[in-house]
Parts: C-alpha cells; structure tokens; sequence
C-alpha cells in the first residue's frame, strides 16, 4: 500500500486540479493481482465491474482466501482467473467446469468458483454445464454474458440477441438465443440468479449467497462488449448499455425461468429466479456409500499427494 | 490571507483518481448518485478524460463511482472513515499544498 | 517412500491386464480417477469405481473424455494422485488436455487401451496404431513419456513405474496398453505394500513468498504445490514464465518450451527401460514393445532353434525413444526386425536412429496379434539378405 500516491480528485471552478495522498489504496485491489494491472479488458467493458463485484464479495464473505479457488476458461471472461490473488487456473476452452469438479472432489476444503464467459460455458462448454448442474456439484458458476465471443473479434455466441450482426452472422443472427436461467434451472441447478452490471449491489450480495449455497450456483451477469457487439451493432458505448439495463431491468425474484429469456424491446427480468436447498454431489454420494458399505466406508477426504 | 483551500472541506466525502488508468469509460460519472463527477478536461498519457470531482460539496463518499469502476481507477470514502484511518495511524499532518490531506473542516 | 498399504491388494491373483492396471493404480497411491466407459478400457474404471470407496479416494465418471481429462488435471492441483483410461477414440479427444499437463506440469497417468483404429474401427481386437498419436497428437512441441506393458503383471509392476515417472518428472506419462493385454487373465503376485516403491510429489518447501511455481531445479523439474496451502498460484495454458503469468512473446516460448522438451530429453537417459536378452552378440534384433513381444519371443526361439544369433529387445519406455540403446544395436547387429500391431509407427523411431544397418517392419493393420510365423518369416528374410546362413556366420 503506497500511502504516497498521489491521485486526482478535485477541481475548482477554475478547473484547478489537486492532487491528494488517498489514505489507503483502492479496497478493491486487496484481491488482484496488483502487478498485472492494468488489465487487458477495454473501455467500458462490464467485465471489470464484475470482477470488482467479486472482489468486494469475497473480502465480505468471511471465508478464508486461502481455500478460495478461481477457474476459468477462455475468453475476455476467462482472463479473470489471471488478475484474481487467489489459487486461480486458466483452462482450456469450455472446460473450467470440468476442472472446477476435479479440484473440488480431490479437496473438500475448497471453496471453487468458475468465472467464465457466455460461449465458454455454453457452446464448447455447453454439456459440461449441464452435467455440473444435474449433480448440484457444489461450485458458483459466474457467467458474464456479453452476447458474443469478444475475444477473438466478435463472433455469434449462443446468447446473441436475434437480428443483431456479428462477423460471423454478417447479415443479422437468426439463431434464436438460449435462454440461460432456463437452462440452468432444467439441468438441475439449486441457484439460479441474474442481474447486469448496473447491479452492483445486489451483485456482491447475490455473490455471497452463491459462495454461501451448498450446491450448484449459477449467476448470469448481462455485460456491454462495447468493442465488438455494441460497435458493430450500434447501440453505443458501455455506459450507454449499461444505462440501457438500468432502464430496461425489472426485478423479478423467484420468476419462472421459462419467462425470463431475453426479447427485443422487452424488459430485461433480473433477481434472484430459483434457490432450493438439495444436497450435492459429494454428500449424495458419501450417504449412498455410507450406507452401501457400512464401517467399510473409506471417504474421499484424503492426506495429500494420494499417499 | 491564508490560503487554505487545500484544507478546506466542502461535501461529506471525496474520491481519489488514479488518472494513469482510467479508461474513460464514464461509469462512475453516469451512475454517481450525487451527480458530483465531470470528465476533466485534461487526458492521460493513453489519451483518455479521467474524472474529477466538479462539485465536490455534494460528494458523501459512497463509493458507488467506486463500485462500478471496472479498472479501479476511482474510489470514494466518507471523511469520516478518512479521518479515523489518521487517527487510527496518528500520522502528524503534513502542511504543504501538494501532499496535505484536507484538514478538519 | 512405501507405498500406503490401504491400497494396496497383497496376494497371488488371477486377473486381467485391466484389472491388474487398476489394482496398479491404487497401489501407486491413485486416489482420484475420473473416465469414460470404452471398450477395452471400460473395466479399469469399474474396478476403480468399487474399489476406491473402501481404499478412500474419488471416482467420477464423467460425461465425455475432454471432462475426464481435465478434472485429473483440477484433481492434481488439489493434491491427489491421478489417472483417466480410454482408449483410441477417447485418446482423440483427449489430445487438448494433454498439451495443457505438458505446459502445466502436471503429474498424471493417462491408459490407452490400444484398440483397432483409426475412428470407431475394432472397439474389442488389439492394436497397437496410438503410439505416435501419444507423442505428436496434440498441437505444439512437446515430449511425453510413454511405457508399453506385456503381462497382466506388468499392468500392475509397470502402472507403478508411471505414477513413480510422472511425479519425478511432472508431466504427463502414457501407459500404452492393448486390448490383448487388457483382457488376458493371468498371474498377478501383489506384493505387501512396504516392498512397493512409490514417489512423492515434489513438494516445494519454499514459504509462499519465495515460491515460484515455474522455476525448474537443476534437473529442469519446478516443485509443486497444491491449492488451498497459500501460495496463490496462477496456472495458465498460455505460454508463460516463472511465475506462472502469461508471457506473450518470443523470448518466453523459447525459454519454456526449450525447457519443458529439455526436461524429457535431457533426463531421457535416466528414464530408459529396454529388456534386452541375448543381444550384445546378435546379428538380427528383434525390437517390440507391449503384446508384440509376447509373440516375438516365439519367433526368435524358433530362430534360434534354426542357429541364428537373434536378440530380443522389449521397450518398456516406448517414449523419449532409447536412441542410445537402438544406436548401441546398430554397431554391432546386421539387421533389425521391428514387429508392431500398426502399419509401421516405432519403426520410424528406429530407422531414424540407425544407420545403413538393415530395418525390417512386420506390420499389421490390428484385429489379432501377430502369427509367429510372420515374425519368423521376416526374420529370416533379415538373415538372407544379410548373407547370413542358417546356422549363423563362419
């Protein structure tokens, strides 16, 4: 913490600047990876508002960091893994769930959460999602969904909006958009919640309920590409999308998730849409051989290294 | 007379800007609650406006420029946590203009 | 150190290459498996499956070979040794994850169960048609290290070998078996645990501010942690320095991936295992690796029998390929038969490391092993075309 950096933070009316000595850093940065800043993400990107959500969450959440785990795959979304100070994996496209799984099984001492984007996690990623969620697998599943594959030029995604361009859809997308709450909540899914980057309240605290929830937790994060999707698309700057979700969100806690999908023209339903409690993956499995096996029951939590 | 509006305060918060980073983006400008943040007319050295605080009696310091801030580049605090952060340290306050934090107001 | 006696089934069996792999497995202290059901793999994974809930451990089967791949990998850096199994097909799609184990470093032990190939091809007959696939499949430079077993027994002695190999060298290992060895039932003597060798992970005894999760030792090798310890480690696919941060430039990639082919090559020396029998005065070597050499041995026998000095020489480490040794042959043998279940993959090993002696493939293109007869066949056309007559030189 360098007490001596100087910022800039006010003016006069006579447009004088004045530096000042901030008495402590930004309390955001507690949680990144200070020397990979600045970031890659661009102007306006809602990827950088998530990640700050995060941040804020996790140093609320009272867990301890140590045993926090970040997974991502590859994307724009995927290089949060990078900036986070925590045990984080950069993996391969589609397939942090996967990973997540693994790390989570061989240590049940971790807390594991998957940041990733809207292709990663449902087209390669797709069937992966699915299984995770059908297992309640205990992991908080972020989704940044900013309508498009932003880090390799702006192409179709399977959430991109119908009628809108992208390099691969040059005359205007007619694959319809998949539904993503939907989605997660028939895969079996134990929470399910979305909100946009305007949301940055209740993102920290949706969250933490994630971190919180025993089982399968998906958060679906509406975010600007304003390089890729909006340019192309016309529809402005960051600001100016993220304006739009302010406008356009209504808040619809505990919604059907069939009624949620995102239409044209139509309102953009945010909340908290499904939270049951159901036991996950490992417990199911420790009870069923528990029971199975009796006395003869060795379970998974093992000393390091596999002996 | 003194001129003592390096330690003067006027709003009850005030932000810190690291100009070098912002992106320009205008979130925390857009979203401020208090409508207290203009783009400066100034850029960085990457060219782009950073915001300051034009009106600065309307800040609270509740860092939700902070909250929205996708490169960190903006943050708000009350003076009332600013100020039982120095106390907390017991910094001797240094007087001269650039390095001052605002005095009692 | 010992091995863990949990795992470890003391006693004379009567079992399968597959199930004798397994029992391997736990042996070497394997305690996460995630797989996918594929024919002739698929009872590795079952006996896992009802084994490791009395052992203590994990199985998952997961929903297709690029999950299982990769939760391995999540499950090392928990701290776990592991292992997935599957065969040709499942190998296909295994082949992104493993690049990323090698640029990673991650210890793990990945079964192929050679099938007849290529694409679905003869999902219940031997082949032997994966052994380049092992070492080239994957995009991008790399070295693996790769054995071959020829026995149920050697499933469970050599299974040990690659958890022990992966470790030290922490990198993927390839256990390369066949569908013949996988389901002959043989003989099986598990020995007590405390005369089983088994590696520990490297771990690093740096404090979290020293740690460097890339920085090699001397033997080119990085210490390892595992998450949940405070080091806060970064681990990227990308190409990246020693920190573990993505380093996008030329001097990074040369510097890694030197270093990453080093490791194997460099240490190739240490990590060779050819059974060799009666070839230090052989004019013809027979070179085969896995179910081959079970047939071979026949043929050099009867070769024998007809007054041929035939060696025999069994790859046990088919990858890093034992230059040294195939280069020792070529000095003193007139000629080299290489019998494969392939179309001629190792032989291109062998040609590329000898010199004007003589290569002769005995190819196959997979469903059975070999007929003796053929081996036998080559080989003594080996021997006319070397001006040798039956009952050796003068």
């Amino acid at each position: 913490m360098n007490l001596n950096e100087i910022m800039v933070s006010e003016t006069s009316g006579e447009t004088v600047e004045e530096t000042r000595v901030a008495p402590i850093e930004n309390p955001v940065l507690k949680l990144m990876r200070k020397d990979r800043m600045p970031h890659i993400w661009c102007p306006g990107c809602g990827i950088g508002t998530a990640v700050n959500c995060l941040s804020r969450a996790l140093d609320s959440s009272g867990l301890d960091l140590d045993k926090v785990s970040i997974v991502s795959g590859i994307g724009c979304s995927g290089r949060v893994a990078g900036y986070m100070d925590l045990d984080s994996f950069h993996t391969t496209h589609g397939r942090a769930i996967p990973f997540a799984t693994g790390l989570l099984l061989s240590n049940p001492e971790l807390k594991v959460i998957v940041f990733s984007g809207d292709g990663d996690l449902f087209a390669i990623g797709g069937n992966h999602f699915l299984h995770a969620a059908r297992r309640n697998q205990d992991m908080l599943v972020v989704c940044v969904n900013n309508y498009t594959y932003g880090m390799t030029g702006g192409q179709v995604a399977p959430t991109t909006p119908l009628k809108s361009t992208q390099s691969t859809m040059p005359y205007g997308n007619f694959e319809e958009p998949l539904n993503l709450p939907q989605l997660a909540e028939a895969a079996g899914a134990t929470y399910v919640a979305r909100w946009t980057v305007f949301h940055v309240r209740q993102l920290v605290k949706a969250i933490k309920e994630g971190l919180e929830h025993k089982g399968f937790a998906f958060i679906e994060i509406l975010s600007p590409c304003p390089t890729l999707y909006l340019r192309r698309n016309k529809l402005g700057d960051g600001v100016d999308q993220v304006r739009y979700f302010k406008e356009h969100s209504v808040l619809k806690n505990g919604a059907e998730t069939r009624e949620v999908a995102l239409k044209a023209a139509c309102p953009i339903s945010v909340g908290k849409f499904v939270e049951r409690q159901a036991p996950c993956w490992t417990d199911v499995r420790n009870a069923q051989l528990s029971a199975a096996l009796g006395e003869r029951f060795a379970s998974s939590g093992g000393k390091h290294g596999g002996n | 007379m003194v001129d003592d509006s390096a330690n003067v305060r006027v709003g009850k918060g005030t932000v810190f800007v690291k100009a070098e980073i912002c992106k320009g983006c205008a979130y925390c400008i857009e979203f401020c609650p208090a409508d207290c943040l203009r783009f400066s007319r100034n850029y960085n050295a990457k060219g782009y406006h950073y915001p300051v605080l034009a009106r600065p009696e309307l800040c609270v310091g509740c860092n939700t420029c902070g909250q929205f801030c996708p490169d960190f580049a903006i943050f708000g605090m009350r003076y009332k946590d600013i100020d039982a952060l120095k106390a907390e340290r017991d910094e001797p306050a240094s007087r001269s203009g650039d390095e001052a934090q605002g005095g009692k107001s | 150190m010992k091995a863990s006696p949990e795992g470890v089934l003391t006693g004379v069996h009567f079992i399968d290459g597959d199930h004798a792999a397994c029992e391997g497995a736990l042996a070497a202290g394997c305690r996460f498996v995630s797989g996918y059901p594929i024919t002739p793999s698929t009872e590795i994974v079952e006996r896992f499956a009802s084994r490791i809930p009395t052992v203590g451990g994990m199985f998952i089967q997961m929903e297709d070979e690029l999950a299982s791949s990769i939760a391995i990998l999540g499950a090392a850096w928990g701290g776990r040794k592991v292992m997935t199994v599957t065969s040709g097909p499942g190998l296909s799609l295994m082949m992104e994850h493993i690049g990323l184990a090698v640029i990673t470093e991650v210890p793990c032990v990945i079964v192929d169960v050679q099938r007849g190939g290529p694409s679905t091809g003869l999902p219940t007959l031997p082949g032997q048609a994966d052994m380049m696939q092992v070492k080239w499949g994957s995009h991008g430079d790399y070295e693996i290290i790769a054995l071959a077993p020829s026995s149920p027994q050697e499933c469970f002695d050599l299974m040990i070998k690659a958890f022990n190999m992966a470790e030290t060298w922490r990198c993927p290992v390839f256990f390369m078996m066949d569908e013949a060895v996988g389901h002959m039932v043989e003989r099986v003597e598990i020995p007590p645990a405390d005369q089983i060798e088994v590696v520990e992970r490297r771990w690093t005894k740096k404090a979290p501010a020293d740690y460097l999760p890339y920085e090699p030792g001397p033997d080119l090798v990085p210490d390892m942690v595992k998450a949940g310890d405070g080091y806060h480690i970064h681990i990227t696919g990308l190409t990246h320095d020693e920190r573990g941060y993505p380093a996008l430039n030329c001097a990074a990639q040369d510097k890694l991936v030197r270093r990453l082919s080093d490791k194997i090559l460099k240490n190739a020396d240490k990590m060779v295992d050819v059974r060799e029998d009666g070839c230090d005065d052989a004019d013809i070597i027979v070179i085969s690796y896995g179910i081959t050499s079970r047939v071979a041995d026949e043929a050099v026998e009867e070769a024998r029998a007809r007054g041929l000095k035939v060696g025999s020489a069994r790859l046990v480490v088919c990858w890093p390929f034992p230059d040294s040794v195939i280069e020792r042959f070529a000095r003193t043998a007139k000629a080299i038969v290489v019998p494969e279940l392939n179309l001629g993959q190792m032989v291109r090993e062998v040609r590329r490391v000898v010199s004007g002696v003589p290569v002769f493939g005995v190819d196959h293109a997979g469903g059975a092993v070999h007929e003796p007869e053929r081996i036998l066949e080559v080989i003594m056309q080996a021997a006319s075309e070397a001006g040798l007559e039956n009952g050796g030189r003068s």
